[in-house]
Formats: C-alpha cells, sequence, structure tokens
C-alpha cells in the first residue's frame, strides 16, 4: 500500500499535493477539499415516495364538492373551525393533510411550493415501469440504461467531489445508476472497512466514543492527520483497495473504486461530527435518518450536488385511513423531515432545493376497501431557498368525470421533466437539458414557476 | 372447500389443451442443445456456482465423480426422501413445521392487546418529544432488546392473556430467516432451494403485512412442491394461497353490492361483519381512528394488475387496463375463510374460500376472451388462459434465464425455452433442462457473468469456507444490512436478479466488512476454523483452490501474494481478503 493510492483524491490537486504528504492539519486539509469548488455548488435533494402517494389527500382540493363525493369513507374533512382532523387550509382552494402540519409554516413563509397533478406522460399503471421511467427520465423507453440524475452529474463539469451524486440508500436508485460516479451509503458513520476498527480496539478511540482509524495511526494520529492511519501497510483495507483498483472497468470495479475514494473523503470531512442544530429533531424513521445525514454530507461540505433519498410504503388499496391512519402515518415522517431538515440547514437552504416525486397518483375515487388504486397525476413538494413558495403550481383540473384521466384518475398537466428542468437550470444552472432528457424537449415556458427566475 | 377438486378441473384442461394441440415432445434440437456435457473442472464449477448457493470444499470432486451430467439430472428430479442432515438443523426452529392454524393460535396478538401495545408506544414517544410513526415491525426493530423485554413484561403483566402466547410474531420472521439460510447452506438438493427461492421471488408476498407473516409457512410448502412441476399448477396454488390472497388484497374484492352485514344476518350470525373492519395485525400501523361510519365495498384491482403484470404476461405482454378491471371482477369473491366474506369469523385456519354471494355476476372479457359467467370457475378459466399464453411462456422464459444465465438473457435461448414452456404445457423442469443443457449455459461465454446477490453471497460465503452455523440470525441480518432482507421485500415485483441492483458502494463494503467478519470468527454464531484448509499447497494457493475454484485474476494474485508474504501467510486474513475480492462477487 502506498500513500499514493490512498491519497488519490487530493494528488488531483497537485499544487497543494505536497502539503498533504506532511501532517497537515485539517482545516487546511479541508481547504484542499474546498479548493476544487467544492463547497460553492449548489444541491438538488430528490425524496421518492415509494409505491405512488395519494396526491389527493395530500394536497387536498377540498373546495372542490367532487373530492368529498369520491371518497365518503377516506375524505379529509375541510378546513373549518378548528375541527380536528379536518385539512390545513392553504389558499382557500387547496388544503394541506393535517399530518403535514410541520409544513405548512414553510409553506406560509413561501419557503416550501407545491405542483398538483404532476407526474409522467406514460400511461402505465405498474409501479415498476412507472418508478423506471421516472427514474430514467425516457418515459415509455426502456432500453435507457442510465438515470436521469446521472446524466445530469456528467454535464456539472468537473469536481474532486466523490460526493457530487449520492443516494442514502442500500443499493444505488435507478436514477443514480450511469458511467458517472455515484455514492449509495445508507449509515455514514460507519462507512469504513472494519478491520480498521478490530485493529485500534482500546487504543484507537476517538474522543466522541466512535472508533475510527487503525492500528498505525498511534504515532501521529491527532486531530487532522488522516494520512497515517494505514501507514504500517498491515490493513486489509489496503489490500481490498488494490483488489479493486485493479478489478476490470466494470460496474463492480469501478463500484470498487468509488467506494475506497469515498471511504476516504468521509474520513477527511467527518460528517458525522455535525450533529442537527440544537432544537431540531427527526422523525423516527428511515427517511428522518436519511435527512438528517443528508443534512451532515451537506454541512461537512463534501460537495452534493444531486442528492437522492427514498421512503417506501404509499400503496394503500386497502384502509388507506383519513386524517389519522396509514397515509398519515407516512406524511406524518414526511413532512417530519424536510422540515427538520430546513430547520437543520438553516441559512444553507438558501443553496438547496428539496423535491418530492411520486410514479404516479391514485384514483379519484377510494375503492371498495377505504383504500385507493393506481391513479394518473400526483402531487410534488419544493421547497428552499430559492423556491417561490407560498403557492400551488400547476393547471388543476375539476374533480368531475369528463375532466378526469378515464373518467377516473387526476391527469397529468405537468410533466415531471418540467419540474425537474426548472430546478436544473434555475438552480444547478444545467444548460445542457437535452442530454438530461434525451427525448424531450425542456422548455422553459413550460416551466411551472416553482423556482424564482 | 376442497383445493384438490379445483385442481383436477384445471388440470384436466390443461391436459386436454394438450394433447389436442401436440403430438410426443419433439427431440432436442442438436445445434444448440450440448448433446455431451463435458465433465472438466471449469464446467462442474459453472454449474456449482448458478445450480447451487455456491460450491463447498467437497462439492467439486463429488459432481465430478458423478459427471455433470448426471449431476444435472439428479437436480433436476430432487428425491423426496428426507434430507436429515438438513432436518436435524431446522429441527430446533420449532415454528418452521407449524401450519397457518397453529402458528396464528401460538403466536398472534389479539387485536386489541396489539392496539394497547402501539398506544403505549405512541404515548412513550410523545413523552421523549420523538415524532413520526413508524410500522410496528419497523418500530419493534428499532428498539433494543432489553427494551423490547421490557415492553413485553410489562405487556404481558397488562393483558394475561398473552402469556398464554409462545412467542411474538418476531419469532415466526426469525424463524422464517433462519430457516431460509440454512436450507441454502446445508440442503443437499441445492437446486431445489434454488427453484424455492426464485418461485417465492416471482411470487413475492411480504411478511409484514398483517397475518401474512403465519401463512408464509404454509405459502412456501404449497411452491415447493410445485416448483419443478407445470406452471399452471404453481400459479393456481399461488392464486388460492391465503399468503397472495391477503397480500395483494384480493381477499376484500368484493362485488360493490354485496353487503356482508346481509349475509350474516342471513346467516344467523349477528355481530358486525369483519370484511373491512377486520384490522390486519401488525403491518401497517394502527389507523388508531375510529372507523368511519360509512362503509363501502367493491372490487380492488390490486391482484389482477399483478396477476398479468408480474405473475404471468409481464408489464407489455398485451393486456390493458380494461382487462385488468374484468380479472378483478372474475375473482371477486375469492377470498380468505374467517377472514373475509362467508364467515365463520375468527377462523384462523386462514384456507381459501370461495364467497359467491360476493362475486360479482356476467360474463367477463379479458384479452379478447368471453369468460362466461360462472362463479369460481371465472377465476380458474383465467388462470388457464394466463398460463398457457405465450407473452406467459416468454415472461417466465426470460426470467429463468436471467436467473441461470445472463441479466441480459440470450434471445436465442429464451426463445428456445419459451418453444419448451409451450410444448410441454408449462412444464417447468423441461424448461429448465432446455436451459440448462444449452450452449448458452455451458458454454464459456457467460462464465462468472453473474453478480452474486447479498443472500448468495453471505451464503456462499458460508459454504465456500466450511463454516458450522450455530445461530442464523446474524447472517440474516448480515443480509439484510446488504439491503435484502428475507421475506420483507415489500412491493409485488420482489428482488432484482442483476447487477446493477446490487452493485453499490455501501454493499461492496458490506461484503468486504461481512468476508473479514467470517474470516476472524468475528461473525457471532458461525465458526470458521482457518486449520480447516487443506493446505497442501502454498497458502494462497490452498485458499484460492477452495474459496474460489473458479479462481483470481493475474492482478488479484500478485496482491494477495504480497498480502501473504507481508503476515507470514496469515490464512484466516487471506480467506477474508478472497471473500471479499471482486472474484468471489460473481458467480
Amino acid at each position: 500500500m502506498t500513500l499514493n493510492s490512498s491519497r488519490r483524491i487530493f494528488l488531483k490537486s497537485s499544487a497543494l499535493a505536497g502539503i498533504v504528504f506532511g501532517a497537515a492539519p485539517r482545516s487546511l486539509m479541508r481547504a484542499v477539499y474546498a479548493q476544487g469548488s467544492v463547497s460553492k455548488r449548489k444541491t438538488m435533494v430528490v425524496i421518492f415516495q415509494r409505491g405512488a402517494c395519494d396526491g389527493l389527500n395530500t394536497v387536498i382540493p377540498y373546495a372542490d364538492s367532487g373530492y368529498a363525493k369520491a371518497r365518503p369513507t377516506i375524505a379529509i374533512p375541510a378546513p373549518g373551525r378548528g375541527r380536528e382532523g379536518s385539512a390545513l387550509d392553504l389558499d382557500g382552494h387547496f388544503g394541506l393533510h393535517p399530518a403535514l402540519q410541520d409544513l405548512r409554516p414553510l409553506y406560509q413563509e413561501g419557503h416550501l411550493g407545491i405542483v398538483h397533478a404532476i407526474g409522467s406522460p406514460d400511461l402505465t399503471r405498474s409501479h415498476f415501469d412507472a418508478q423506471d421511467f421516472m427514474e430514467s427520465g425516457t418515459p415509455g423507453l426502456k432500453s435507457t440504461a442510465d438515470g436521469w440524475m446521472n446524466r445530469c452529474s456528467s454535464t456539472l463539469g468537473q469536481t474532486e467531489s466523490r460526493f457530487r451524486a449520492v443516494a442514502l440508500t442500500q443499493t444505488l436508485p435507478r436514477m443514480l445508476r450511469g458511467s458517472s460516479p455515484a455514492v449509495a451509503l445508507a449509515r455514514i458513520d460507519d462507512f469504513h472497512v472494519r478491520e480498521d476498527i478490530e485493529m485500534s480496539e482500546g487504543r484507537g478511540m476517538m474522543g466522541d466514543g466512535r472508533q475510527r482509524y487503525g492500528r498505525g495511526a498511534q504515532s501521529n494520529r491527532s486531530e487532522g492527520t488522516a494520512t497515517a492511519q494505514k501507514a504500517d501497510g498491515g490493513s486489509s483495507s489496503a489490500a481490498f483497495e488494490k483488489l479493486y483498483a485493479d478489478a476490470a472497468h466494470d460496474m463492480l470495479g469501478n463500484a470498487g473504486r468509488e467506494t475506497f475514494e469515498a471511504i476516504e473523503a468521509l474520513k477527511l470531512a467527518d460528517p458525522a461530527k455535525y450533529r442537527p442544530r440544537e432544537g431540531v429533531s427527526y422523525p423516527r424513521g428511515r427517511l428522518g435518518d436519511s435527512m438528517r445525514q443528508m443534512a451532515q454530507l451537506i454541512k461537512a461540505d463534501l460537495g452534493v450536488e444531486l442528492a437522492f433519498v427514498d421512503i417506501g410504503g404509499w400503496d394503500h388499496h386497502t384502509a388507506e385511513g383519513s386524517s389519522t391512519g396509514q397515509l398519515a402515518n407516512l406524511l406524518r415522517q414526511l413532512g417530519g423531515s424536510m422540515a427538520a431538515f430546513h430547520q437543520d440547514l438553516g441559512d444553507r437552504m438558501n443553496d438547496v432545493v428539496v423535491m418530492t416525486m411520486t410514479e404516479f397518483g391514485r384514483t379519484v375515487r377510494e375503492n371498495g376497501n377505504r383504500g385507493t388504486d393506481h391513479g394518473h397525476g400526483g402531487v410534488s413538494f419544493v421547497m428552499g431557498g430559492p423556491v417561490n413558495g407560498g403557492r400551488v403550481h400547476g393547471r388543476f383540473p375539476k374533480l368531475s368525470e369528463e375532466h378526469l384521466f378515464e373518467g377516473r384518475d387526476l391527469p397529468v398537466t405537468t410533466d415531471f421533466r418540467d419540474l425537474v428542468g426548472e430546478v436544473l437550470v434555475r438552480h444547478l444552472g444545467v444548460s445542457d437539458l437535452k442530454r438530461v432528457f434525451p427525448n424531450y424537449e425542456v422548455k422553459p415556458s413550460a416551466f411551472v414557476g416553482a423556482l424564482r427566475a | 372447500m376442497n383445493r384438490d377438486g379445483r385442481f383436477r378441473t384445471l388440470l384436466s384442461l390443461t391436459l386436454a389443451s394438450q394433447m389436442a394441440v401436440l403430438g410426443p415432445l419433439a427431440g432436442a434440437d442438436p445445434e444448440t442443445t450440448i448433446q455431451k456435457i463435458p465433465n472438466d473442472d471449469a464446467t462442474a464449477i459453472h454449474v456449482l456456482n448458478r445450480l447451487t448457493f455456491g460450491p463447498g470444499p467437497k462439492d467439486l470432486g463429488r459432481v465430478k465423480q458423478m459427471g455433470v451430467a448426471a449431476w444435472i439430472d439428479a437436480q433436476l428430479r430432487p428425491s423426496t426422501a428426507t434430507d436429515t442432515a438438513l432436518a436435524t438443523r431446522l429441527a430446533p426452529l420449532e415454528t418452521l413445521s407449524m401450519d397457518t392454524a397453529e402458528l396464528r393460535a401460538k403466536y398472534e396478538t389479539p387485536p386489541d392487546v396489539r392496539q394497547q401495545i402501539q398506544k403505549a408506544r405512541a404515548e412513550k414517544d410523545a413523552a421523549e418529544g420523538k415524532t413520526g410513526t413508524a410500522s410496528a415491525g419497523q418500530r419493534s426493530d428499532e428498539m433494543d432488546p432489553k427494551a423490547r423485554r421490557e415492553e413485553r413484561a410489562a405487556m404481558v403483566k397488562r393483558f394475561p392473556q398473552l402469556a398464554t402466547l409462545q412467542g411474538t410474531p418476531r419469532k415466526v420472521i426469525a424463524e422464517l430467516q433462519a430457516g431460509k439460510v440454512l436450507r441454502a447452506a446445508y440442503a443437499e438438493r441445492q437446486l431445489d432451494e434454488v427453484m424455492a427461492d426464485f418461485w417465492f421471488n416471482h411470487f413475492n408476498v411480504f411478511a409484514r403485512k398483517g397475518p401474512v407473516e403465519f401463512m408464509i409457512g404454509d405459502y412456501e410448502r404449497d411452491i415447493r412442491e410445485r416448483s419443478f412441476g407445470k406452471f399452471e399448477d404453481l400459479l393456481g396454488a399461488v392464486a388460492q394461497s391465503p399468503a397472495m390472497l391477503f397480500y395483494l388484497d384480493n381477499w376484500q374484492s368484493v362485488d360493490p353490492g354485496f353487503s356482508p352485514r346481509d349475509l350474516y344476518r342471513q346467516q344467523g350470525m349477528g355481530g358486525r361483519p369483519r370484511l373491512n373492519g377486520n384490522r390486519p395485525p401488525g403491518g401497517g400501523g394502527a389507523t388508531g381512528a375510529k372507523q368511519p361510519p360509512k362503509r363501502t365495498f367493491g372490487i380492488n384491482e390490486n391482484y389482477a394488475r399483478e396477476l398479468m403484470e408480474l405473475h404471468t404476461l409481464g408489464v407489455d405482454g398485451g393486456y390493458t387496463q380494461k382487462d385488468v378491471v374484468e380479472v378483478a371482477k372474475a375473482f371477486t369473491g375469492w377470498t380468505i375463510l374467517g377472514e373475509g366474506p362467508g364467515g365463520p369469523r375468527r377462523n384462523k385456519e386462514s384456507r381459501f374460500a370461495f364467497a359467491e354471494p360476493a362475486h360479482m355476476k356476467g360474463d367477463k372479457r379479458v384479452l379478447g376472451v368471453t369468460i362466461k359467467n360462472g362463479d369460481e370457475k371465472e377465476g380458474l378459466e383465467i388462470l388457464h388462459l394466463l398460463a398457457t399464453h405465450p407473452s406467459t411462456a416468454k415472461f417466465i422464459s426470460a426470467k429463468l434465464v436471467r436467473r441461470f444465465v445472463a441479466d441480459i438473457p440470450p434471445q436465442a435461448l429464451v426463445d428456445r425455452a419459451a418453444a419448451t414452456f409451450t410444448k410441454t404445457g408449462g412444464d417447468i423442469r423441461e424448461v429448465l433442462r432446455t436451459l440448462l443443457t444449452s450452449e448458452e449455459f455451458l458454454g464459456p461465454a457467460y462464465r462468472s457473468a453473474k453478480v452474486k446477490t447479498p443472500f448468495e453471497f453471505v451464503v456462499s460465503s458460508v459454504r465456500a469456507t466450511g463454516a458450522e452455523v450455530k445461530n442464523p440470525r446474524p447472517l440474516t441480518e448480515k443480509i439484510g444490512a446488504m439491503g435484502m432482507p428475507l421475506y420483507l421485500q415489500q412491493p409485488p415485483t420482489g428482488y432484482k436478479d442483476t447487477a446493477e441492483e446490487w452493485v453499490s458502494t455501501t454493499s461492496l463494503l458490506e461484503r468486504m466488512n461481512f468476508a473479514l467478519d467470517l474470516s476472524a470468527g468475528r461473525v457471532r454464531g458461525v465458526a470458521f476454523d482457518p486449520g480447516s484448509i487443506d493446505n497442501q499447497a502454498a497458502t494462497l494457493d490452498s485458499v484460492a483452490a477452495q474459496i474460489l475454484p473458479s479462481g483470481l485474476s493475474p492482478k488479484s494474485r500478485e496482491t494477495l501474494e504480497a498480502e501473504a508474504k507481508k503476515d507470514g501467510n496469515d490464512r484466516a486474513k487471506l480467506v477474508g481478503l478472497v471473500l471479499g475480492s471482486p472474484e468471489f462477487q460473481r458467480k
């Protein structure tokens, strides 16, 4: 094992490479890291709601009489005189599900916008295909090998960051698969080869109780020297790194190399030390955990530009519930996680846009089991500094049969690519949308105005 | 209800159609079928990699002794004799031998108690300032074992009836997972295990939805009995299994005009109907709400859609939304005795039942075919129509080729497998035979082309090292941590069988860490003895020969030789490095 390969990331910044070889203080390394304009970038976070969220019980068109009529047992009551369980009024027409109360102040303050009747133009009601299309970014075309977020990553120019495209998931989502590097990690504070822990037992404990570096770190392990932990060369981590460095340039080899680069970057930036801001409490569950860690990655200046988290369980064919129940429980997690993230990042939200996506909406009418079946148009939230919030964007039709898609579903009046495109252009400064959405022309005239121009 | 009778009808339909169309089976095509399967090391290793959960130390010798061709044939005809060594290992997992009724009687928490537990948890969360409500199963996973035990003890004190149960549903799922790992690791009839896994995944159900966790044992037995048989028989068994009926909601899909209240009144059973008031236990979280005053009933499209999209035709198999609705109508009334309409209530036997009063009358039109009004027969006719449809032959064949040959299935082989499917009336064993004797499968083109799933990786590590699994729990937890919790894939798609799903930074790191943990004896309950590795050759050669018979790349060998030198031939460490190497991730 040579220093060379483990320091690969920094050697790329050749001007400062000499300093890195020495026992440079961490602050300087951070400066090196930041030099590749890593920290200055803007970030887009996608929250994918897998299973098709019922948009009509999320952002409720309570003023349309068709709504309550179509849903005799699961409709959310219209807002009124503080009645418990009623919708939280937004604009006299729409209301938020009461479980989304954490989001209402963000809406009122203009940090949160809503796009209703949004979705994919493809007519499939298959979860699998619809998710696939929404992630590939090419509805109707199954042969697309990569995801739109990965293609977007390749349009963003050079970066030194290994975390430009990151998913807080166990497996890399379709949206991020492709030729550009992308990292999937389930837990950021446990991302290393475990042998290092084993070898450091009793010796390598960091002050915060986490064990991080290996035996070799003894000699000069003071905070800020991330260079020495592999110096004794006995580590399996180094051997694995070499095995994967030499592996073929295929999916497995590439992922192996990206793994070790990510381990290295995480050691240096140490996102785990960025605890949630005082008073911020993320909801229990996977989404809350993901959003908390996403905030840590962003605060650690790891250069996150395209980020992905997901939350499953939205497929409520039975006993969906109304003001309380299964959907309410999930929405509480969603709203709570988004609000906590917003509060946690504070001013940094000026550089962040969070948007939610789901593969399709659900039937306007409830089905025979107090649930809803697969529909068409759904709803997206858009949150962050640049957001044109406090409004429900998009064209929302009347809920009478003649205005519905196939007489049963909310139609799609905003193609999801127009909203994604708007975020990419106005927030991330992407100029080549043709590469992101190859068979679709995203026209600024079709932007719903979710972001300030 | 006599299920056998129904299947006899179904079977005779199948046979009749076959005999009408076909003469005797055509002989194998000499162009594409390997007449004489070579009995060399490379072929044997490849076959072991694909038809088993990975070669163990003695497997290569055994296959070669028997001959690859004879070994494949034997795997295709698993004997029904007890695998006694395996049975001994499974014996301590007492829930595995229980049927649904027994499991529910012994492990199901009564609904009122369950509600109380959930309420107590919610109050505790609120008191601690925590927000958000995970599902009961998730919530329980997040608790540490001590907290879980304390909560349980408190609940038993409050609800003495809990003390009469033998354990919690957690135990049932844990033992299912443990059984699956033990079977994969130790079963003699490996292809039988591979196929049971394949079909369970094809007909995926989620253990945490309602009482499904208690139904999976029976469900898997039903599947296992049919995994080399006729596809239509398998499809029919799944369609009438309580596990699938519950998981895809068909048990509550009824004629919109049907009123269970009337039915119960007619039957003089009184009380409230359970059709919709019956909150599934466990999964999904409690509504906590008062039931809305007005009940509605009607059809539920969930099963009908997935039946065509995932179980038979495939999403491009040529059906429409209209077909989905028509199929859903035909299956109204297919329900679970004791759960759905038709009573008697609180019958925990959980058997299939056809509830005639809940069935929508009238002809249905599916895929251009008129299905005559005929109660339960409509569903059976539709299953037959789907099982014998050309799209199904293609879809199932492609999925099998993807499993056994390559992520992108070679089309010519799919076509041949589909032809066998059609020719034999969906005989799974014969489709497999076409596949496993093909040039594509046996030739060098696709060797090591597949990446192992987390389940395959963990089990193949155990098999390769010859490790002794005393307690499978740590292994099932690892598999879960790698993104593949067994029996807990929520969507009906099951787990994907392609590399891009399983190759990611996180999962690779988990694999490397598992490899080191296993070889260093750090996996609780799993004993590996590095001294067990034959040491006649140089250390690295012996290790590689046993752990990775398909071989290391020259560069990997170089790296590992340097490691071996540095560490004084530390065998355990070399085993760990080989298990975590890129080569071992493939099969």
